[in-house]
């Protein structure tokens, strides 16, 4: 089969999983509602390879476009087409998207039955996921804006639903409308901008726009384009300061966390403003903005996870400053670096959620590390397996993670000098938080909430875990390449395999980036610090959660302000409350008070007239058959006499 | 063949006793009976006064007319029937609360 089939098969196997477990999950298939999901993510997995595999085979060209059909017409003017675009950057996402999708799919099917029966809403979970394995992929492969609009909007609708899963729990229902709603706000800005795309240049296909934007026309509207576009990546990606939403998505189900919420969903904004460097690279001041509001989420967002106890949020920040750095990569033109972090990161986030769902499992629900600890003996697998993810997420060396945050920043120290450093103590916070966690769940005394029974999950759960961690792992080497006796320890040089193989998608940022001093001393030097920041952060966490416990409430105690800032997540939600929500609200009861008294009351007023006549002649009528009659014959012995008179 | 007019007299004759009818009776059948028989007043009515226009506009008028009462008879007695089974009654009098 061709390229051009797998791409069309590619997001209609998901979704034709999804329909059949939706439509068929309850009457029929019980039990085995998973399977269609399963095996149609995994046969688009499997497309995904095959078009990975014979891509750059046949086809010289870096961009294959793949018309499917024509979706509209306005007019006689323009048609928009369904069309997809196979280049580097899709490849990596779709690579990334199917891969940890068919996992989390996987272990869904253990994770979301109870004692081995099916929970309520079994089928719709699943029907949920293909849907949303469908909308990324549209996102993904969409070969103009159009496309790319309808993908983001279905998985914004789809982490909805699925953050607002257990509906029946109010804050899971709250979560579910504030993500959506926190959403609509950095969409606005994303339709604006699309809307200004077609004004401007008059077309929304990729290749159309972004040589017409090489061509310098557009002119000023550039600039304005890229800034409303990146407001709908801040909103979906959840930075400074629309991410609110993404730490109270942990409502919805452990798995849910894992794809949608940090493997690949909030990657979108990430994967928007790469696909447009074109757009984004014509204007210095719109990376730098970029690059300022990526350095300070991750800075922010580091801090606040040092102190919060649920594990799943702890996680949320720390995505949230992770997705910080790759926009860090992305505004100082290291585009294949952020993309880099972004393969990796869905490696061993999506480890550590599926990991955490496993913990949760086990503790019945419960979630906050003050509730349980030291599990180390109790789930030896869940234990390992999220030791290598957090030794990746804190960036150990040799590990995914240290391979794609140094690159990052590198990139950052040699542009812009104040987020590098920036981003160095994002490292170091990084380090320290993620053990923090870790010790607390998995060190220490076995402590486990009353009335559970605590037991490893099963193999579905399990193996997925386990392959999520051998990625976790070697997924940096992807990018690494052997430099025998200059590179770091002697052996590894950054930018190899991924970086060349991603060239031809962000070549905008590479052709403004300037000369790179890949490679030398000073980047070596980096790799060396960032890896002794990283141990010094997981050392610094056993000394204080394992060594002497007694620290953490001594340091709460002498700093009670800034834990208590840091702890109320700086308030930001509460600023939002007072600024947003209640003047909305008094809005709505002031438009409430008036429909109620002034329009209803104007109605009223107009209503009483025939109300009035009617009370009036009512009475007329008294019920008895025959005075009825004798009213008929009177009218019409008047008319009668009126007609005779004339 | 007796005069036209007597035909109208007639007419007038049968409506005049089917209203006295209306009025007086109490029974929910000799009512209905009653507006029958107007009916059938005004039946007369027309045809004679087509034979006096001397052309068929009223005879036409009329046997659309007999189809539209033999419809309209079987609703009202079945109307009739319900009312009766409701109450047991054929007295116009015990639906005297359905006033305004």
């Amino acid at each position: 089969m061709s390229i051009e089939t797998y791409a069309k098969l590619l997001p209609l196997l998901p979704l034709i999983g999804a329909v059949l477990a939706g439509a068929f999950g309850r009457p029929l298939l019980r039990g085995w509602t998973p399977l269609p999901v399963i095996l149609g993510v995994g046969l688009s997995f499997a497309c995904s390879i095959a078009i990975f595999m014979s891509y750059g085979g046949g086809h010289q060209a870096s961009q294959v476009p793949v018309p499917v059909y024509s979706w509209f017409a306005t007019g006689s003017r323009d048609t928009f087409n369904v069309e997809f675009l196979i280049d580097p950057l899709a490849i990596i996402m779709l690579l990334t998207v199917t891969g940890v999708a068919l996992l989390v799919v996987i272990y869904s099917r253990d994770y979301m039955r109870h004692d081995h029966h099916p929970v309520r809403g079994y089928e719709r979970f699943f029907a949920y996921l293909g849907l949303f394995v469908f909308s990324m992929v549209m996102l993904v492969l969409g070969g103009n804006f159009l496309l790319l609009y309808l993908g983001w909007e279905a998985v914004g609708l789809c982490s909805y639903l699925l953050i607002g899963f257990y509906y029946d729990k109010p804050s899971a229902a709250a979560a579910a409308k504030k993500a959506f709603l926190v959403n609509r706000v950095g969409d606005f800005g994303f339709g604006l901008g699309i809307l200004l795309i077609y004004l401007t240049f008059g077309s929304l296909s990729y290749e159309t726009v972004f040589n017409m934007v090489r061509d310098g026309v557009g002119g000023e509207r550039v600039p304005i384009i890229a800034l409303l576009l990146f407001c709908g990546a801040v909103g979906k990606s959840a930075q400074l300061p629309l991410h609110v939403w993404l730490p109270d998505a942990m409502e919805g189900p452990s798995p849910v966390s894992a794809l949608i919420h940090a493997a690949t969903m909030v990657t979108a904004g990430v994967y928007m403003v790469a696909r447009c460097g074109v757009i984004f690279t014509a204007s210095e001041g719109v990376m730098t903005f970029v690059a300022v509001v990526g350095g300070v989420t991750a800075l922010f967002a580091a801090t606040i996870a040092l102190t919060q106890h649920d594990m799943k949020r702890i996680l949320a920040y720390s995505t949230i400053s992770q997705l910080g750095y790759m926009f860090l990569g992305l505004g100082v033109f290291a585009a294949d670096s952020a993309v880099f972090h972004l393969f990796t990161h869905a490696f061993f986030k999506a480890l550590l959620f599926l990991g955490a769902g496993s913990v949760m499992h086990a503790m019945g629900g419960i979630i906050d590390l003050r509730e349980f600890g030291g599990l180390r003996k109790v789930l030896p697998w869940t234990y390992r397996t999220v030791a290598i993810g957090c030794f990746a997420l804190a960036g150990f060396p040799l590990l995914s993670g240290f391979w794609s945050k140094d690159e990052i920043i590198h990139a950052a120290l040699s542009r812009q000098p104040v987020l590098g450093v920036m981003a160095i103590a994002t490292a170091l916070l990084t380090a320290f938080y993620t053990f923090r966690m870790f010790y607390r769940c998995f060190h220490g005394e076995k402590r486990v909430p009353p009335g559970v029974h605590a037991h490893e999950s099963g193999a579905w759960m399990l193996i997925p875990l386990v392959i999520l961690s051998v990625g976790a792992i070697f997924a940096g080497y992807a990018n690494a390449r052997l430099d025998p006796g200059h590179g770091f320890l002697g052996l590894f040089a950054p930018h190899g395999w991924f970086a060349h193989f991603l060239e031809p998608s962000v070549s905008a940022f590479k052709a403004h980036a300037g000369p790179s001093q890949h490679g030398g001393l000073a980047q070596f030097g980096l790799m060396y610090l960032s890896g002794a920041l990283a141990i010094i952060g997981i050392v610094a966490a056993y000394i204080v959660y394992v060594g002497r416990p007694q620290i953490p409430s001594r340091v709460q105690a002498a700093a009670p302000r800034l834990h208590t800032l840091l702890f109320n997540k700086y308030y930001i939600d509460e600023l939002y409350d007072r600024v947003i929500v209640r003047p909305a609200r008094a809005i709505g009861r002031t438009c409430y008070a008036v429909d109620t008294y002034a329009i209803d009351g104007l109605l009223w007023l107009i209503t009483a007239v025939p109300r009035g006549l009617a009370l009036m002649l009512r009475t007329l009528q008294q019920g008895a058959l025959q005075s009825y009659g004798l009213a008929m014959l009177a009218g019409f012995a008047i008319i009668l006499l009126w007609v005779l008179s004339n | 063949m007796p005069e036209p007019s007597a035909y109208v007299i007639l007419g007038a004759l049968l409506f005049a006793m089917g209203l006295v009818g209306f009025l007086s009776r109490r029974n929910l059948i000799v009512m209905f009976l009653s507006t029958e028989v107007m009916f059938q007043g005004v039946l007369v009515n027309l045809v004679a006064l087509g034979r006096l226009h001397e052309n068929l506009d009223g005879q036409i008028f009329a046997l659309f007319l007999l189809v539209i009462a033999a419809v309209e008879a079987g609703l009202g007695l079945g109307l009739v029937v319900l009312l009766y089974r409701r109450r047991e009654t054929l007295d116009a009098d015990v639906w005297s609360n359905m006033k305004g």
